[in-house]
């Protein structure tokens, strides 16, 4: 994985220094809450509904057992001894002190870490494929082209008081493992007829109150111009991404008003004009950050074999584990999603525990998922075995990778200031009422996400069922959605009709779910049923 | 805002040697009415390439920041710049000790915020990076350009 | 009633209104009447308290009950964790911001 040379150390520590220095004039009153607080949120920082929350940037969700380990030092020391896993790939910490804020990305920095533009009105934190690295349909580990991102978007003084928050996703395989298409910018590194790679840039894509799916604005980007079309696509949108309206304000709204084709032929002029300034590093920069990025020594003989004979450890298996590359390895996620529990959050301890085994088992390296599980790539498959008996010991091994307990959830009312309805107890109801009644085995893939709010942190728009949390004259509410995805075959979720109280969610679900086994053909999941047979049937069952 | 803006008795940092201006800034649209004018003062909505035709004769471009949340003058700035104008760059209205090196770097040499800043805290602003990821308006070379030695 | 809620600043804990200070208890929390804006500005200019505003609540028997479910929370603390809400020895106490 990548490492901080001199000079990303210094940057690091120089944005440290400075925001020690923020938070004292803050504190000693030289600046106001509202010149503040982009200030702390461009470090992470927010104001929530209980305290403080800070959000620590992974890179491309890739985590060292050191890392993964100060992580939960963090959580231990300065928070209430667990964190939070996100839908974008970070973690965050519930109950921050504004006063050690400073301390903790001094603690961060350390290990290589920071907390830079995981919020505010700037380019985010670059997602990317969780199995990067893995997968055997990558055309090459996307990571290196993010790590370019990540490097030219960190403190780009052009791009810090932008219209609203712009976050870039990068992949390299046809299958999307990142709602790559829902980004602001979507980049798909890809070879073109004479083999050369590229990008594809996907620009305007977003969830929210106004989801879109981004459409393709260049088919290829020599990789030689990569940062310099993205200069152009950010530009563009500075300049002409609307500032009257908070809601209207992503640049989602821009390439829909002016039109697809209107923004790329602005963002060609721009690119033009930038390709003459020499701005692009060279591809030299690429080539030095690939090196950190090259397989692990794999054992060539490793065995492809697999003992099976456990049969809870099969199942887990069959659910959890992703086909590798490499002969003899296999990537393993370790669910976040047991039963009844809080989806993405993980103790202190049980962060410890994934570091040791990521040290252990996967060549010190792990990934977060946008599903807000962990990932470990590079598990020798005659590790296996002795890495689920770890995980079932600590209660990590449940086995529903993609079924319906395996929930996107943001924070929701009980901790989020802008939510409207709680999503986590939801949640909890469902993935124990599924587990209770055994449907949630009989289903299959499923992809259940519900948001507290319109904002749609935990994705509801692209959930194969989705759930969107409301305020109904003070009171919970909330709406249900059939028909999302984000993969290959991104959709947009549907409403079904009026919405209904936290015990009638739960219900509803479990009716849709009926729906689905009574109709279902051979292989079909739920969404393809849903493709098939359409909302009638559901909504007739729902509401009729 | 058609009324014209002058000041520059209220600059509080100023990067040249040269002589300041010493008349009022005009608006984009009278500026570009009129071809005498040598100050010209931008708002956040108004298109910097549209000076571009008679860049030659300005001596002084103001940049209106009426909050310091809009950053659209970050990139006329750069515009401005890398069109080849060297004349004063001047950032004005909500301009804060936070942005100021920012605004540096996009290409501004010289400084009028609606209230004065601690010079203390500016000057630790001004240098609070070492080093810097990307190439700018300024003549900072990039960490990628150090690391393979250009 | 109207009654203020806000965070400390240096902490982030959310904190109520009491006529002379920030307590940490909604029960604690005084009616301030059309004093709103006027108390906000001052305790926000001395930094006694950040983000704060008024809301609507009533006393009863029980004590101090805010009007919406999500200063409700904010007063008790995170449903889905019992154990770091104020009242962490009553597992039942969740039931109150319904």
């Amino acid at each position: 994985m990548y490492r901080y040379d001199s000079y990303d150390q210094t940057m690091v520590d120089a944005r440290v220094a400075e925001f020690r220095d923020q938070t004292r004039r803050r504190i000693d009153g030289k600046l106001t809450e509202d010149q503040f607080k982009p200030l702390r949120l461009q470090n992470g920082l927010y104001l929530q509904l209980h305290a403080y929350m800070l959000r620590v940037a992974v890179p491309y969700g890739t985590l060292s057992s050191a890392q993964m380990h100060a992580l939960a030092d963090i959580a231990d020391k300065y928070d209430r001894g667990y964190g939070h896993f996100t839908t974008r790939q970070n973690i965050q910490y519930n109950w921050i002190k504004l006063e050690d804020a400073p301390d903790i990305l001094a603690d961060l920095a350390k290990v290589e870490m920071h907390a830079i533009q995981t919020s505010g009105n700037c380019i985010r934190n670059i997602s990317s494929d969780q199995f990067a690295g893995a997968a055997a349909d990558e055309v090459v580990d996307p990571r290196p082209y993010a790590e370019l991102l990540r490097q030219w978007s960190s403190f780009h003084p052009e791009f810090l008081a932008l219209p609203r928050k712009f976050k870039i996703a990068v992949i390299a395989s046809e299958t999307d493992r990142a709602a790559m298409r829902l980004h602001d910018i979507g980049v798909k590194i890809v070879r073109n007829a004479a083999g050369e790679l590229g990008a594809a840039f996907y620009v305007g894509g977003g969830m929210g109150r106004t989801p879109m799916i981004g459409p393709l604005i260049r088919e290829f980007v020599p990789l030689d111009q990569l940062i310099t079309y993205s200069e152009a696509c950010l530009r563009v949108y500075n300049r002409y991404g609307r500032r009257d309206n908070k809601y209207k304000a992503r640049i989602k709204i821009l390439v829909h008003e002016l039109g697809a084709d209107e923004y790329k032929r602005q963002v060609e002029e721009e690119f033009a004009h930038l390709l003459t300034l020499g701005i692009e590093p060279p591809l030299a920069e690429l080539e030095r950050i690939k090196t950190f990025f090259v397989d692990p020594p794999f054992e060539k003989s490793a065995s492809d074999d697999l003992d099976r004979s456990d049969p809870d450890f099969a199942l887990w298996v069959d659910r959890n584990c992703t086909p590798h590359k490499q002969p003899g390895y296999i990537a393993a996620t370790i669910s976040l999603k047991a039963v009844g529990g809080i989806p993405g959050d993980a103790s202190a301890a049980q962060m410890h525990l994934m570091a040791e085994l990521t040290e252990r088992y996967s060549f010190d390296e792990c990934r977060v998922t946008h599903a807000q599980n962990i990932v470990l790539p590079h598990v020798r498959k005659a590790d296996l075995y002795a890495l689920w008996q770890q995980l079932d010991e600590a209660g990590l091994a449940t086995p529903n990778l993609d079924l319906i307990g395996d929930i996107i959830a943001c924070p929701g009312l009980d901790y989020c200031s802008l939510a409207n309805a709680r999503s986590i107890p939801v949640a909890q109801k469902i993935s124990q009422r599924f587990a209770e009644t055994g449907k949630g085995d009989m289903l299959g893939e499923l992809k259940l996400k519900i948001s507290g709010c319109i904002n749609a942190c935990g994705h509801h728009h692209a959930g194969h069922i989705g759930i969107l949390g409301v305020d109904k004259k003070g009171t919970e509410n909330y709406q249900l959605l059939l028909g999302g995805s984000e993969g290959a075959d991104t959709s947009l979720g549907k409403i079904t009709g009026p919405g209904f109280d936290e015990d009638g969610i739960v219900a509803a679900v479990e009716t849709a779910a009926d729906v689905y086994l009574a109709q279902r053909q051979d292989g079909e999941r739920f969404l393809d049923t849903y493709r098939r047979i359409g909302m009638e049937p559901f909504k007739e069952a729902l509401y009729g | 805002m058609a009324e014209p803006f002058s000041g520059t008795d209220t600059v509080q940092f100023r990067f040249r040697d040269d002589e300041a201006v010493d008349h009022a800034a005009v608006t984009v649209d009278a500026f570009l009415g009129q071809s005498n004018a040598s100050a010209v003062r931008i708002e956040p909505g108004d298109d910097a390439r549209a000076l571009l035709p008679q860049i030659g004769q300005l001596r002084l471009v103001e940049v209106n920041f009426p909050s310091f949340m809009d950053g659209r003058g970050y990139s006329s700035a750069r515009i401005l710049r890398e069109a080849g104008y060297t004349g004063e760059l001047r950032a004005v209205g909500d301009v804060l000790i936070d942005q100021l090196n920012d605004l540096r770097r996009c290409g501004f040499d010289s400084f009028q915020p609606d209230q004065p800043l601690d010079a203390e805290d500016a000057a630790r602003a001004f240098a609070v990076w070492p080093e810097v990821y990307q190439p700018a308006a300024d003549a900072r070379i990039p960490i990628w350009a150090k690391r393979h030695g250009h | 009633m109207k009654i203020l809620t806000g965070n400390d600043l240096k902490t982030g804990a959310v904190t109520w209104w009491t006529g002379s200070d920030w307590s940490l208890h909604v029960d604690d929390a005084v009616d301030v009447g059309d004093e709103a804006d006027e108390i906000l500005a001052r305790e926000q200019g001395a930094r006694r308290v950040n983000a704060a505003y008024a809301i609507d609540a009533i006393r009863d028997a029980n004590g101090v009950r805010p009007g919406h479910i999500k200063e409700r929370i904010r007063a008790l603390g995170p449903t889905v964790r019992p154990d770091l809400t104020l009242k962490p020895a009553d597992p039942a106490a969740g039931n109150w911001v319904i």
